[in-house]
């Protein structure tokens, strides 16, 4: 991985400085405060953009004009718009963000945001576009003039899709990466979505341990001493299954932060290469029409067909190179991200089994002295 | 007129009254001939309440006991003064005045025995001198008001409002007749005793007392026969067979010697006694023999200890030994370990059945050995609960009710061959049934019926039918509501012990908070299975998503982490299951034993039912002799009276029950909560040792693969 910080970067904020601090909500709109920190002195920027920003800026990655092989990036995914207002039915947020709408008060969304902005700055070439530049420092909301619609409508991809995705490649490199991706993609997408069903189930037994916590004080009556002996066996069982509640909380944010963002992220990185190897097949089945159309063209067309196909060849070969740059790239960054999630992981459940198992030692000591008092 | 069929009735409370003095008098050895007068008629309150129900309610008998008589200058004058202006309506105060004046006048005077010898005096004075008219005469005054006074205020706490208010009745009904003049009440008095028999015989020819005796009569019969003839009185004794105080009658032969009124006294205590607890052994017969010994041996001992020299202490000794003789057999530890293993189907299709292996090691030597196995079926459990129920719940015993039979869950078991669920369930029946045996057996009083000893011991047992047709608990659970639903709309039970009082709320709204614990739990443990299910499929698709990998070490890595999540996933499980078996079966059986609380509770009300009924019958009665007095008509009179002895000895004798189920009611009851918070306490220690265990488990789990994690390049 290239820093952004290389000597040509345009950027002018320190990569690794890229936070979101704060989230705002008025209505339907998130508010993102983006703060960063200058490359060349101490100066911190701070900046709010909504959504529509951030879209903004990825259609002009998208849209970049005079760059050779564009269509061979895989682009950071940006995450789907969140929808606040809306989310009030949770589920329908969790089937459209999944992890990103878990989380207190948009933390997990913010940081995959977050996630997003300092993969654009990373990236070897995206780092250089114009828009990231404004977009991290411009007070104004460079968004309002809305940028034209990108090039890879997904709508339109979706439709496409069924007939080209199985198009046979040229290139037994990309054939292998395309199946590998189909199947990685899918299989990350459910992985994402189990240890999503198992974080609403450790949310749902949290709140269970805590609604029977709470009840477990109904049982507390002072009136005789075998009452008293009871209320307190019942107060004690509530302060554990309260410890209990903790347990599931952690444990479960901690699942959140660590692995579910790092799965989410690798999901959505591999439909980014997914889309990224389609856009490449597209451009290989124009290719090959344009190739046939040659052929059967007549001699007065057959030189404008040949310049043509050719610069579609160059095009196409320029995209496979940059695409090749690209998913070995991907490929060694995804390990990495992935492998510093399931550090974090684990020891966060390490530590969280070991602050409870103290915990619960504790417990246990005071539950056997109560009853040989 | 009404005054006449109601005074026989406070003549015998009355007699009961001397009665329970002189049994006092009698264990302050009989050589001290005169005690105070004032202690006595504070007496009777205490012995009646020690009597019955001192076991249970030391808390506040001792607490009158102990004040007891040498400095009791204002008792006396709570008995004799106060009550009789409370009961009585304003113009029947100046009749009452005038007893009272003679009452008062009677107990200071030395050569009179004691305040409540009032009748014995002058029954000695009958018996000797007999034919004086002016003995005759006082007669009435002191039979009629001072026997209400003393009455109202001796006689145990919940009787005195009811005593009372039928008093107020009665002298309600005929106010003018009873206020007009002494004359007239004296006219009353003496058409009572004219009419009377036993009076009539009493007073008037006491040899035909003697002769009359076989009769079936009432306890003034007896009284008065006995001052008659000592020897008549003992056969009579020894007749019956259950009679406790023959032996007493019998070893206590030293206030026989003494002469005169003390003899007289003496005598009527040992038939009074004997009528009283006749009585109370006959009700005892009833109860498990068990039960009926320890009652003896809570009684022998008090009677055996002449070295009590106030009568207050030695009336404490028996509900103190009985006391002791429980904690004793609670403290007690029974070795006795009953496990409930190896559940087998026994027979094919509808006809199976389940039978476990019940297995006793005990080194208690009601068995006959020390370990011993037997096996039973489902149905062999209610059977005993039946029989257990049967014996024991009238008597407000609480009896463990078994798990509920389940058609579903069997009809699975039945059916399916190796289900999970069916295994679930069998396992979960057998350790409640392990459960509810375990608490039969640590019930002091269950562990002694031959029923569970046969349970426990024999090889076969009868096959219990009658279980098949009513499904269990959940059947007496919707009669036990049913019940309740009627109680609660017929029965409107002034309660005027306010702990029973708070308990039967308190036990309400445990049960109604225990009900909504049990659903939380049930969440808790349906989430627990739930995330267990999760976290499988999780580990399946990080499984495959390792499979996948290109990375060696990260596919290695996300191979070993499935198995991470499985092991957790097994944790999960375990951790549902203690959950359920911890929380939410202790929970349920919870439930399940209010449920027999408040059946205990039913118990003690209809007793306190049955002896507001015999009240309600015998005033009926007694109405109706006063009216069949009117029209005169004497052929059915004796039939009128001789119902009213009879009912009269029914209330003293429901109301004795009623005392005795409260007893033990409330001795339950507080078994029960010291049991249940000793239970939860073992269980919530159970269910942090398992949360221990798992998050160890987690540690290590964890502690091996984060070297995995770290290892990816």
């Amino acid at each position: 991985m290239t820093e952004g910080s290389s000597a040509e970067a345009e950027l002018s904020v320190r990569v690794s400085s890229i936070r979101i601090t704060d989230v705002t909500q008025d209505g339907d709109v998130l508010t993102f405060a983006i703060a960063s920190q200058k490359l060349n002195s101490s100066a911190g920027v701070c900046v709010f953009r909504t959504y529509e920003d951030f879209d903004w800026l990825q259609q002009s990655l998208f849209s970049q004009e005079n760059l050779p092989g564009l269509h061979g990036i895989i682009f950071p995914p940006l995450p789907s718009k969140a929808l606040p207002s809306q989310s009030n039915t949770q589920t329908k947020a969790l089937k459209q963000l999944g992890f990103l709408a878990l989380g207190q008060a948009w933390q997990s969304y913010s940081k995959a945001l977050e996630f997003y902005l300092q993969q654009v700055a990373t990236h070897p070439t995206l780092c250089k576009c114009n828009a990231l530049d404004s977009f991290l420092i411009n007070s104004e909301s460079p968004g309002r003039q809305r940028g034209r619609k990108g090039i890879f409508n997904r709508l339109s991809q979706a439709v496409e899709e069924m007939r080209k995705e199985s198009h046979k490649d040229v290139d037994n490199f990309f054939q292998n990466e395309r199946i590998k991706n189909t199947n990685l993609a899918a299989l990350s997408k459910v992985a994402t979505e189990k240890l999503l069903d198992v974080v609403m189930t450790e949310q749902k037994l949290a709140l269970a341990c805590g609604h029977f916590s709470t009840s477990l004080h109904l049982c507390v009556n002072q009136d005789d001493a075998a009452a008293v002996a009871f209320s307190k066996v019942c107060l004690k069982l509530s302060d554990i299954i309260e410890a209990v509640k903790r347990n599931f909380e952690k444990a479960g944010s901690s699942n959140l932060s660590t692995l579910g963002l790092g799965l989410d992220l690798e999901s959505r990185y591999q439909e980014a290469e997914k889309e990224m190897l389609f856009r490449r097949t597209c451009k290989l089945i124009e290719l090959e029409t344009v190739k046939k159309s040659t052929e059967k063209a007549k001699a007065n067309k057959r030189e404008v067909m040949e310049a043509f196909q050719k610069a579609v060849e160059k095009e196409f070969s320029l995209i496979s190179s940059v695409a090749k740059q690209e998913i070995e790239r991907f490929h060694s960054s995804r390990v990495n991200v992935l492998k510093n999630f399931l550090i974090g992981w684990c020891e966060q459940q390490l530590n969280t089994a070991k602050e409870f198992a103290e915990l619960y030692s504790q417990h246990l000591e005071a539950c056997r002295n109560m009853y040989t008092e | 007129m009404s005054l006449c069929h109601f005074y026989p009735s406070l003549v015998i409370k009355f007699f009961r009254v001397c009665v329970c003095v002189c049994v006092e008098l009698k264990m302050a050895a009989s050589s001290e001939r005169s005690p105070p007068p004032f202690p006595d008629s504070e007496e009777p309150e205490l012995l009646e309440d020690s009597d019955e129900g001192a076991d249970a309610f030391t808390g506040t008998s001792i607490s009158e006991m102990d004040s007891p008589s040498p400095d009791s200058t204002r008792p006396p004058k709570d008995i004799f003064n106060e009550p009789p202006e409370d009961i009585f309506s304003d113009p029947l105060s100046n009749i009452n005045s005038e007893p009272q004046k003679k009452v008062d006048a009677k107990i200071p005077s030395p050569s009179s025995d004691e305040a409540v010898d009032l009748f014995s005096d002058p029954l000695d004075d009958d018996s000797e001198v007999m034919s004086s008219p002016e003995v005759q005469n006082p007669m009435p005054d002191l039979l009629n008001e001072p026997v209400e006074a003393p009455k109202s205020d001796v006689l145990g706490e919940p009787p005195v409002h009811r005593d009372a208010a039928r008093q107020q009745d009665v002298f309600e009904d005929p106010p003018k007749s009873s206020s007009k003049s002494s004359s007239v009440k004296k006219a009353a008095s003496s058409e009572m005793f004219g009419d009377d028999d036993d009076d009539e015989d009493l007073f008037k020819e006491p040899p035909k007392v003697v002769t009359k005796k076989p009769q079936p009569s009432g306890p003034p019969v007896d009284v008065f026969t006995e001052v008659k003839s000592d020897v008549k009185v003992k056969p009579q004794v020894k007749d019956d067979p259950t009679d406790l105080f023959a032996e007493e009658a019998l070893t206590a032969p030293a206030p026989k010697p003494s002469a005169g009124s003390s003899s007289s006294r003496t005598n009527g205590v040992h038939s009074e006694e004997q009528d009283l607890f006749s009585e109370a052994t006959v009700e005892l017969s009833l109860d498990s023999p068990r039960n009926d010994r320890k009652n003896k041996d809570a009684v022998k001992p008090s009677v055996s200890a002449p070295a009590a020299p106030v009568a207050s202490s030695s009336s404490k000794a028996p509900s103190k030994t009985l006391k002791e003789l429980e904690e004793e057999e609670s403290e007690d530890k029974f070795d006795l370990n009953i496990s409930i293993t190896n559940p087998e189907k026994v027979g094919d299709g509808m006809n199976a059945y389940m039978a476990y292996k019940v297995s006793t090691q005990t080194s208690l030597t009601m068995f006959r050995s020390k370990t011993f196995t037997v096996r039973r079926r489902f149905s062999d459990f209610l059977g005993l609960f039946e029989k257990l129920s049967e014996k024991h719940s009238q008597n407000g015993y609480l009896i463990p009710p078994p798990p509920e039979k389940s058609i579903l869950g069997m009809t699975k078991v039945k059916v399916g061959k190796e289900d999970p669920s069916s295994a679930e369930f069998v396992e979960r029946r057998r350790a409640a049934l392990e459960r509810y045996l375990q608490r039969v057996v640590s019930h002091p009083s269950l562990l002694q019926d031959p029923d569970v000893r046969e349970f426990l011991e024999k090889e076969e047992l009868p096959r219990a039918v009658s279980t098949q047709a009513l499904s269990g608990a959940g059947f007496l659970k919707m009669l036990n509501k049913a019940t309740d639903a009627v109680s609660k709309m017929t029965i409107k039970m002034n309660e005027q012990d306010v702990w029973f009082d708070e308990k039967i709320q308190d036990v309400e709204n445990e049960e109604q908070h225990l009900r909504k614990l049990h659903v939380m739990v049930e969440s808790l443990v349906n989430h627990r299975k739930e995330l267990s299910g999760n976290t499988a499929v999780f580990a399946k698709s990080v499984a495959m998503l390792g499979s996948s990998e290109d990375n060696t070490a990260l596919s290695r890595a996300l191979s070993q982490l499935a198995e991470v999540e499985d092991r957790i996933e097994q944790l999960h499980q375990e951790q549902a299951s203690n959950d359920f078996f911890t929380f939410s079966e202790l929970l349920a059986d919870y439930i399940r034993l209010l449920g027999a609380v408040r059946g205990c509770f039913d118990q003690r009300m209809k007793a306190w039912q049955r002896w507001q009924d015999a009240e309600n019958m015998l005033q009926k009665k007694r109405e109706a002799e006063a009216k069949l007095l009117w029209a005169n008509k004497p052929d059915k009179l004796q039939q009128a009276k001789d119902e009213i002895t009879e009912w009269e000895a029914k209330v003293t004798q429901y109301e004795r029950e009623f005392e005795r189920i409260s007893a033990t009611v409330r001795k339950e009851v507080i078994r029960f909560d010291k049991e249940k918070a000793r239970d939860f306490n073992r269980q919530v220690i159970k269910y942090l040792e398992s949360l221990l265990h798992s998050q160890q488990q987690l540690i290590k789990y964890w502690d091996a693969f984060l070297p995995e994690a770290k290892a990816i390049v």
